[in-house]
């Protein structure tokens, strides 16, 4: 067989501790994962359909929720004044910052050069797609006339007017909509060489057609690669800052403005982490299920959770040290608004939340620091399951608990979501996995061609341990 | 010259493992050959070397895109908050010491041009989309997107003589050589 040899990518076979199991060859690989999608329709596997049906069921409650908001206005929804942000927009944030794992996994690890990311970063940056998808929806429906959202954009009118350029809402316009195009643009680019994969392993005619046209017509030339690793460089470092730029300017929507608890200078750092956090956290949730159900344990190791669960860690604890802060901030700042604020946070009617955040994003984050922990599947799925619901739970705290008290009692209210709250909520996850089970179907969903560079530069890695050892420098040099 | 290389495009040879294709790569660079390609399945650094010398068009032109784009955000808010709509919120300025207020759109403004020619220009200035090429005519070039490596002499190359330059090729240990048809 005229295959390369199989390559043992880790001196030692313990799972745990490397990326790449071995046995693995570029053919291997390009059978494995450029295959999946190339199955034909009608052996699509029962549990897709499951998957699928099911999303495509909370879709339709999705559109439902949005008809009747059309129909009757957002006063469906538990909004009122003083709380006239409340689950559209914590949906909204929630949404963004889940995107933003897929960022920095494609783009900032990329630059640091970290070769793990390949097995992870084609989902994770799907994933940052529809997350973001789901999250520009909701400023647009909370627009009270959504059909007019293009009143938004800067277009010459017969009205004479433009939109208000200093407020931090005419940014957020700009922030998620180029972060929508460039991610997107980014994604696609990564799967012209795998579209050529497939269009080269395809049997059937159409299949061949439909990947040869989205293939561009690549061949795999080096003048080619080199522009091309040229662009895709260029890219990551121009998504490096704007993965950081959005969700400053998203808690600027929040740190702009006066309302106690709202007003804090470390929001933008702090929110770029909380992002990271909870995408990392999605990440996990989404890779684990996929990883088994696909065979794609070669691929995703152990070592990948490990360094996942790590970086989830870190983030954490950096949203912590903000937690911290606005407590300090509080008690520092002499402002009784601030002052009442912590009061009402840790003892007022909605202590519940504030109460539930710090235990889900400071507290079951700890075990993390152990390795067993970390490398155990069940255990990082439970664990993510409840940073997903602390960081719902820190947009809760944010938005609604800081607009129920403001400055005056006489304008304080009380927020109580509605059953249209719920449903679209509820309905954003059919559109997040409707798109999500057809990007499974229809694409590679690990990255391909940076795979059988990875597994190459390994080998190079191994080669050049063997070498060192044999000529008596000593195995362990550091790469 | 011309008539040694009538009707083909070049000299394929098909090699097992990227490090022959380096090597391949190199002697061919050695041999004074300078109309080459290498087709690999992913990026191989030290083959972009030898066959693809340094081409600087793509950062050049995000550079001036990522520029137009940033001017462009700054000037469509000073033409709108300034010049043509000044609406005083809150006492924020009206004039241009406004100007810190308006970065952020600038810096997405700029991102936003970058980006996407970054893309574009690296599809156009690479010739795709290209349905057909001569390569696509060699056997198993299928195998150059899975696990295969082609290194092939373009007889538009000024050392290219059919012969020769197929027993130079067949010198470096491939597992085929073809002729490519143009």
């Amino acid at each position: 067989m005229a295959q390369a040899q199989p390559i043992r990518t880790s001196p030692q076979p313990d799972p745990g501790e490397s990326y790449l199991l071995e046995g693995e060859t570029y053919a291997s690989m390009s059978s494995k994962i450029g295959d999946v999608p190339l199955v034909s329709p009608l052996q699509t596997s029962r549990g897709w359909l499951v998957g699928f049906t099911i999303s495509f069921i909370l879709l339709m409650v999705y559109f439902v929720s949005i008809g009747w908001l059309f129909i009757k206005g957002v006063g469906i929804w538990g909004i009122n004044i003083p709380v006239g942000w409340a689950m559209d927009i914590i949906n909204f944030v929630w949404w963004i910052g889940i995107g933003h794992a897929g960022t920095l996994i494609s783009a900032i690890l990329l630059l640091l050069n970290q070769g793990w990311r390949n097995s992870i970063n084609r989902f994770a940056e799907a994933m940052t797609l529809f997350a973001v998808a789901c999250a520009g929806m909701y400023p647009i429906l909370h627009l009270g006339r959504p059909w007019l959202f293009y009143w938004l954009m800067p277009y010459p009118n017969t009205m004479g007017m433009w939109p208000q350029f200093r407020s931090a809402l005419a940014w957020d316009v700009f922030a998620i909509s180029t972060y929508a195009s460039v991610s997107l643009v980014f994604w696609l680019v990564g799967l012209i060489p795998d579209f050529a994969t497939l269009r080269d392993r395809a049997k059937n005619i159409w299949a061949k057609r439909i990947y040869g046209v989205a293939a561009l017509g690549w061949r795999g030339s080096a003048r080619h690669w080199h522009r091309y690793e040229m662009a895709s460089l260029l890219l990551a470092g121009l998504s490096t800052p704007l993965v950081v730029s959005v969700h400053s300017i998203i808690s600027l929507d929040f740190a702009i403005s006066q309302v106690p608890g709202w007003q804090v200078t470390i929001f933008p750092p702090y929110f770029v982490a909380g992002a990271v956090f909870a995408g990392f956290a999605m990440v996990i949730l989404l890779m684990a299920p996929v990883r088994k159900w696909y065979g794609f344990e070669n691929y995703i190791t152990i070592r990948h959770f490990d360094v996942m669960a790590k970086v989830m860690l870190a983030t954490g604890m950096v949203v912590v040290y903000g937690y911290f802060m606005e407590v300090w901030a509080a008690l520092y700042g002499g402002s009784t608004y601030e002052e009442y604020l912590l009061y009402n946070r840790l003892y007022g009617p909605s202590a519940w939340a504030y109460w539930g955040l710090l235990f889900c994003n400071a507290v079951a984050i700890q075990p993390l620091w152990f390795k067993q922990v970390r490398q155990s599947i069940p255990a990082l799925i439970v664990i993510s399951l409840i940073v997903s619901v602390g960081m719902w739970l820190e947009r809760y705290v944010i938005i609604v608990i800081s607009l129920e008290r403001d400055f005056l009692p006489s304008s304080w209210g009380q927020y109580n979501p509605t059953f249209w709250d719920w449903s679209l909520y509820l309905g954003s996850f059919g559109l997040f996995f409707t798109l999500l089970f057809l990007f499974v179907r229809v694409l590679p969903m690990i990255n391909i061609f940076e795979m059988r560079m990875f597994l190459h530069q390994e080998q190079q890695r191994m080669n050049r341990k063997k070498h060192h050892g044999e000529a008596g420098h000593g195995g362990a040099t550091a790469d | 010259m011309q008539n040694r290389a009538d009707g083909i495009y070049g000299v394929m040879a098909e090699f097992e493992t990227p490090d022959e294709l380096i090597a391949a790569a190199h002697a061919a660079r050695h041999a004074g050959y300078t109309r080459m390609d290498a087709f690999s399945p992913f990026p191989i650094e030290e083959v972009i070397e030898e066959v693809a010398p340094g081409d600087t068009g793509v950062p050049r032109l995000v550079l001036i895109a990522g520029l137009t784009g940033a001017a462009t955000g700054f000037i469509l808010q000073y033409i709108g908050n300034v010049i043509d709509y000044p609406l005083n919120i809150g006492g924020r300025p009206l004039d241009i010491t406004n100007w810190p207020a308006m970065i952020p759109i600038t810096f997405e403004m700029g991102i936003l041009m970058a980006a996407f020619t970054a893309a574009i220009s690296m599809v156009i200035l690479n010739g795709l989309p290209s349905p057909y090429h001569p390569v696509f005519n060699v056997p198993r070039f299928e195998r150059a997107s899975q696990d295969a490596f082609f290194l092939c002499i373009e007889a538009t190359d000024p050392l290219f003589d059919r012969a020769q330059t197929s027993s130079f090729l067949r010198s470096l240990g491939p597992m085929q050589v073809t002729e490519v048809a143009e």
